[in-house]
This record gives structure tokens, C-alpha cells and sequence, in this order.
């Protein structure tokens, strides 16, 4: 760049002969110099805004473009991440103990149709309905030619029929995929595993949710795709449940019972090992509920967890083992057992007379509700409860099925004297065979508490004491006693030591009083008594043995052989060797007369 | 020297954006595969579910207590009962004898022959 000199010489001599200021040339033309400055400077300046203004124009409009696009375009999984086990998420499995599949998922699909794109409507309705004999191909025709665009047809289609439906032709029907939850074992633990079906549905797959049961219970569990496929494993044992729910059902059959229920259960970890409730259903096919009459009726309701039943002379396990615990007795302290015993308007008979009066022992072994009686008396109201609650008898089961919550045990509004009495032997506080297994199990494994569950448990849980060992080992002699000379003497099993105590209980009627002639028998045991491992809970509804001159109803005669032939059966399958009980010891045995 | 420099520049540059158009397709193979691979493990354990599922099916204990009253004749199967347990104690062992008497193998055998000639 040339500069320009700010005192031009030629100017200058020229301003000093005319006599004029020269300076005034320098400061003209240093304003002018600084002036072209000034406009360069600002058009540097300029530019410079220009160029950072495009910069981030050009970045919000990436950004914006970018927005845009994230928010109009259907999202998509990054690529390249790792998928691992998670490729195919399936609702989880569930197994048995042993990892045998009781329910799992099938790919089936569903078929639906587009009327607008059908070509011919009347031939397709005609084909459909031979193909899928439940379909009317009136209703169909009329359902294709009316104004609807969009129908389901069948929810789940075999290949065999998707083969058939393609053989037709028509653009029209279409399929979805489906995952189908499929219970290989049919009506096998029904009552546990509950059923599935559809959620939310969509053309291109279908929410399955768990409709009851276990299914319903882990619906969230199951379903979480971080599972990466893990099954979900139960305590319960197919071989075994099916066992039970065979031996079951013949005997349901033969005590002319309109109902049965029976849970083995681990006597130590309170694993479930066998839940049966009959009637049953297929939880593939899974029935409506009763809209009218008693729900207790429908095959789907579960005796086990969800039925309140009185359970009769069990009862007098707690009621003895509490007196034995308390110290207010001892297994051969006497009793008066002189009847009927009156309180207040109320008379307490036993089955039969046994006498004036009866040791401890004798009185559980031959079921005595007078001197039962007496022991609560002397327990009290206030022990009684007590003891009770610690077994759980105030509250639902904690078990994992959306049914357990629901059956709260019916207790007495007022417990009075009357009520402390009666609940000693059964009557006056309704429960579910469950919380019979679980306080059963609570008495006497040894005498600490056992929380029911059915998923497997790796490692003992050991509860809160409830009775010492002691009083624990005293009353499973005392079962073992019923069992061999007493009211369940049907339960002798060869090699398998049981104790058990029966309970025969009148049914309710739903305007108040009792029937004459139904009852509820229940059998509740363990087995082998000298090391219990199993307890074992069978209940009849409405039983009644006619192979006699009259019918019989006491558990002794129905409940229990059914019971002995469950443990028969089972005791080999869960891997107990028979064993040679001691001879018992010759010499006086005292006998009731 | 100035030159050279911007020569070797260009052409690194040149260098690098080949490298990476290469690297990007074979990137872009690479997922190809992967969601290939993925789509077909994702059929395998389908059917590997759809094989469980039948297994289990036809290993239900109704179909195997009809399937042992059918061939009650073959197999004679029954249920498990208490009697068929037995303790170690109960199992005759072959009774050992004294001493092993061998057959008298002194004298001279000649297992030996002559390979007679092929026909």
C-alpha cells in the first residue's frame, strides 16, 4: 500500500507562498488517513459478524433440522449395542423345582380382515366358516359387506389353519403374529399358575398379561425384558402335583365330595410343594367367573387359599401344644372330661362319651372337645389370641397368588369366653387350608415359624419360635398316637410313620345355623413324624361314605384314607425311604372302655 | 520446501478420507451381519421354544400314565411304591472265593499257524 505522506512537499512550498499555514495540510490529511482507518476497521469488524452470524445460523439450523427429524421419525434401536440374550423378548417362563416348563410362550398368529381390499366376500365367508366350525358364515358375510374396514376374525390360529385360510386366497384376510401363553400340562396346578391372556392388541403383536394366579401376581416380573429370558421357578413338583391331583380327584369321587383340596407342603422352609384345589380348569382355556350364585362353586375358585372353612378338631394341635407350652399341663395330667359340659345357654357334647375322665394324651387322641374345653379355659381369651395371630390366623396369607390377599380369616366379632372355648376345637374362626399347613408347620417342625411360598428357596429360612422343641416333639407323639390307635387310624401307611389329627366340621348355612348332614372333613399331618419333613393338609366338601349300612361323614372315614393313599403315593416320589418303625413296647395300653 | 508440504498434506488427506469411506462400508457390512446373525438367533430361539414347548407337551404326565397303561405288556410299568426301596445291606454280593483256580496252562501251546494260501 503506497502511503500518502501527510506533508506532500509540493503542497506545503506551494501553502508557504502564498503565505498560509502548512500545518493546516498535515491535520487535513491525517483526518483524512484517519478516517480510511475507521472504515476499514469497521468493515473488517463487519465481516467478521457476518461470517460468526452464518456459523450459527448454519449450527441452530443443524440443531433444528436434527429436532425435527428425531421427532417426526419412528424410533429405532442404535445398531451396533449388544443385544445379547434379550434379542428375543418373550414373557419369562415358569417352571417347576426341577425345571420342568408349566407354562411358556407360542408363536401362533391371528387372523383379521380387511373388507375394503376383499375380492370375494361371500365365497371367503363360506371357506371361513368351514374352516373354524364356531364361525357363522351368515354373521361373517354380514360383518364383510357392512362398513366396517377393519375385523378380527380368530385370536389365535394354528399353522394348520393359517395353511387353510392362505389356501382360500383373498387379499383381504390377513394375519398378525401372536405370542400365545401356552400350559403344556394342561389342567395341571391350574389354580396356581391362573392363565393369561391378552392385553393391549395391536395387527403386529399383542400385550399377554397374566389374568390370575401366580401369572398375575408377577405379571411385571415376567414380562421385564431385563429378565433376559431367566424362567421363573416354583416350589412346586410336577411329578408330585400330579400325583396329588390324581389320587384327589378318585378319591373326591368316591366320598361323593363336591369339592377337595390339598397342599403338601416343606414343613421346614414352607415350600409348597403340591397345591391342588377340584374342581379345576384349563388355564389354556381359561372359563368366565360366575356371574350369578355362589362364586365357591366356580371351577375357578381355589379352595386352598381362597376358601374359609371351619376346620373342626385340628384346632386342638394349638390349643394342646399352647397348654403344653404354658406349663398348665403335661401329656399325662387328667382331665375331666364328664359331659356334656355347659356354658352359659350352650352344651358341649363330645362325638361320644369317653368317660369321666381322660390324660392330656387321651383326650387329643380321641378328639375330646370337653377337655379341650377345659384347657382353653384355662389358657385364656387373651393367650389364646395371641398365639393364634403369632400363627398367623389374623391375617391373609402371605402366598404368591393374587387370590390370597382376599381370604381373611373370619374371626368372631366379640371373642368372649363362649368363643375361646369353641375355637379350641375348631369352631367359631374360619380359615383356608393354607393357614392350616402353614400353622401346622409352625407347631411342629420344631416350633418356629413358617411363611408358605411357592417359588423355591435355595437356602432354609429359619422363623421367629413360636413353641420350644420340646412341646413341638410332644404333640407330633400325640399325632403319631391318633394315627396308630385313634380317629385317623386310616392313615397308617407302611414304612412312612404319620401322625395326623382329624377335623370334622359342620357346614354354615348362609341364613345362619349349621346343615345337618354336610360337613367339611379335613386331614392335617406330617410325615415322618420322628424327623417331620412333609405337612399335609387334604379337605372334602360335602363328602359323605356310603360303603356302610349308614353314611358316614367323619373325617376318619373320608378325608383320611384319601390323605394315606396322597402320602402312599408321594412319599416315595419325594425321595423318603420307608423305615422300620420301633416295635412298641408290650404291656398295658390303656384302652377306653 | 513450502511445497512439499502442502503435497504431502493433500495427499494424507486424500489418504485418511479413503480410509474412512472403506471403513464405513465395512462398518456398515458388519451390522448387516450382526442384525442378520440377530434375526436368525432371535428364529433359532423361537424354535428352540416352540421345541420345548412340544417337549413338554408330550411329556405330560397324562400322556406318559396313558403311554405306560398302553404298553403295560412291554414294560410293565406301575407306580412308585415303598416296597421297591431296598438298603445297601439287602443286596447279595457274589460271595468271594478262596483262591482263583486257573486251568493248567504249562503245558506247551502253539497259537501259532501258518497262513494257509488265499484261494
Amino acid at each position: 500500500m503506497t502511503r500518502t505522506p501527510l506533508r506532500p512537499l509540493a503542497r506545503i512550498l506551494e501553502a508557504r507562498a502564498k503565505g498560509e499555514n502548512p500545518d493546516v495540510i498535515e491535520r487535513e490529511n491525517l483526518r483524512l488517513r484517519h478516517e480510511a482507518m475507521r472504515d476499514r476497521e469497521r468493515q473488517r469488524a463487519e465481516g467478521r459478524l457476518l461470517v460468526i452470524g452464518m456459523v450459527f445460523l448454519c449450527a441452530f439450523a443443524l440443531i433444528g433440522v436434527r429436532m425435527g427429524h428425531l421427532a417426526s421419525s419412528e424410533p429405532a434401536e442404535p445398531r451396533a449395542a449388544a443385544t445379547g440374550a434379550s434379542i428375543l423378548a418373550q414373557r419369562a417362563d415358569i417352571v417347576d423345582r426341577r425345571g420342568r416348563i408349566l407354562a411358556t410362550n407360542l408363536t401362533t398368529h391371528a387372523l383379521y380382515a380387511q373388507p375394503p381390499i376383499m375380492i370375494d366376500k361371500a365365497g371367503a365367508a363360506r371357506e371361513l366358516a368351514a374352516i373354524f366350525p364356531e364361525l357363522d358364515e351368515a354373521k361373517l358375510l354380514e360383518q364383510f359387506t357392512g362398513t366396517r374396514k377393519f375385523l378380527w376374525i380368530k385370536r389365535n390360529i394354528s399353522p394348520e389353519q393359517k395353511q387353510a385360510v392362505h389356501d382360500i386366497g383373498d387379499p383381504g384376510l390377513l394375519f398378525g403374529p401372536r405370542e400365545m401363553r401356552l400350559y403344556p400340562n394342561g389342567r395341571l396346578a391350574a389354580h396356581v399358575l391362573g392363565g393369561a391372556g391378552f392385553g393391549r392388541e395391536g395387527v403386529n403383536s399383542a400385550e399377554v398379561v397374566g389374568r390370575a394366579g401366580i401369572e398375575k401376581v408377577f405379571d411385571a416380573e415376567l414380562r421385564d425384558p431385563g429378565r433376559a429370558g431367566e424362567p421363573l421357578q416354583l416350589s412346586l413338583d410336577l411329578t408330585i402335583q400330579d400325583t396329588v391331583e390324581r389320587v384327589l380327584d378318585g378319591g373326591m369321587r368316591l366320598m361323593n365330595a363336591k369339592g377337595a383340596t390339598a397342599i403338601l407342603m416343606d414343613i421346614h422352609s414352607g415350600e409348597i410343594v403340591s397345591l391342588a384345589s377340584l374342581p379345576d380348569f384349563d388355564p389354556n382355556d381359561r372359563p368366565r367367573p360366575l356371574t350369578e350364585g355362589d362364586p365357591g362353586d366356580s371351577p375357578l375358585f381355589n379352595r386352598a387359599v381362597q376358601g374359609l372353612y371351619e376346620l373342626g378338631s385340628t384346632f386342638k394341635v394349638f390349643t394342646t401344644a399352647q397348654a403344653l407350652e404354658e406349663g398348665l399341663v403335661g401329656p399325662d395330667t387328667i382331665l375331666d372330661t364328664q359331659g356334656p359340659l355347659r356354658w352359659g345357654r350352650f352344651t358341649i357334647r363330645d362325638f361320644r362319651d369317653y368317660g369321666p375322665r381322660l390324660s392330656v394324651t387321651e383326650t387329643f387322641v380321641k378328639s375330646s372337645n370337653i377337655g379341650t374345653a377345659r384347657m382353653a379355659v384355662e389358657i385364656g381369651a387373651e393367650r389364646q389370641q395371641s398365639f393364634l395371630r403369632d400363627l398367623g390366623f389374623f391375617d391373609p396369607t402371605p402366598i404368591e397368588l393374587i387370590e390370597g390377599p382376599s381370604a381373611d380369616p373370619l374371626l368372631p366379632p366379640r371373642w368372649s369366653e363362649l368363643s375361646t372355648i369353641t375355637i379350641s376345637y375348631g369352631h367359631g374362626l374360619s380359615a383356608s387350608p393354607l393357614h392350616l399347613a402353614a400353622a401346622y408347620a409352625s407347631v411342629l417342625n420344631g416350633g418356629t415359624r413358617v411363611t408358605p411360598t411357592l417359588l423355591r428357596r435355595d437356602a432354609p429360612v429359619v422363623g421367629e419360635r413360636l413353641v420350644s422343641e420340646h412341646t413341638s416333639a410332644l404333640v407330633r407323639q400325640m399325632m403319631r398316637e391318633t394315627v396308630v390307635r385313634g380317629t385317623a387310624s386310616f392313615a397308617e401307611v407302611e414304612g412312612y410313620p404319620v401322625g395326623a389329627k382329624t377335623g370334622t366340621a359342620d357346614k354354615p348355612r348362609s341364613t345362619g345355623g349349621y346343615y345337618e348332614d354336610k360337613v367339611i372333613t379335613t386331614f392335617a399331618g406330617i410325615f415322618p413324624t420322628n424327623a417331620p419333613k412333609y405337612v399335609l393338609i387334604v379337605t372334602l366338601d360335602e363328602p359323605v361314605e356310603t360303603s356302610g349300612s349308614e353314611p358316614r361323614r367323619t373325617a376318619g372315614w373320608t378325608a383320611v384314607p384319601v390323605a394315606a393313599e396322597i402320602i402312599r403315593r408321594t412319599a416315595p416320589l419325594l425321595g423318603l425311604s420307608p423305615v422300620v418303625e420301633p416295635r412298641r413296647p408290650d404291656g398295658v395300653t390303656l384302652t377306653s372302655n | 520446501m513450502r511445497s512439499l508440504f502442502y503435497i504431502l498434506t493433500a495427499l494424507a488427506v486424500i489418504g485418511l478420507a479413503s480410509w474412512a469411506y472403506n471403513e464405513n462400508y465395512k462398518t456398515q457390512a458388519a451390522l448387516r451381519e450382526v442384525s442378520e446373525l440377530n434375526r436368525e438367533i432371535a428364529h433359532l430361539r423361537e424354535t428352540l421354544g416352540v421345541l420345548r414347548a412340544e417337549w413338554a407337551y408330550l411329556n405330560r404326565p397324562d400322556r406318559l400314565r396313558d403311554l405306560a397303561d398302553l404298553n403295560f405288556d412291554r414294560l410293565g410299568l406301575l407306580p412308585l411304591s415303598p416296597d421297591q426301596f431296598g438298603r445297601v445291606d439287602q443286596v447279595p454280593y457274589p460271595v468271594e472265593e478262596d483262591e482263583i483256580i486257573l486251568p493248567d496252562l504249562s503245558g506247551v501251546i502253539d497259537v501259532r499257524g501258518t497262513l494257509e494260501t488265499a484261494p
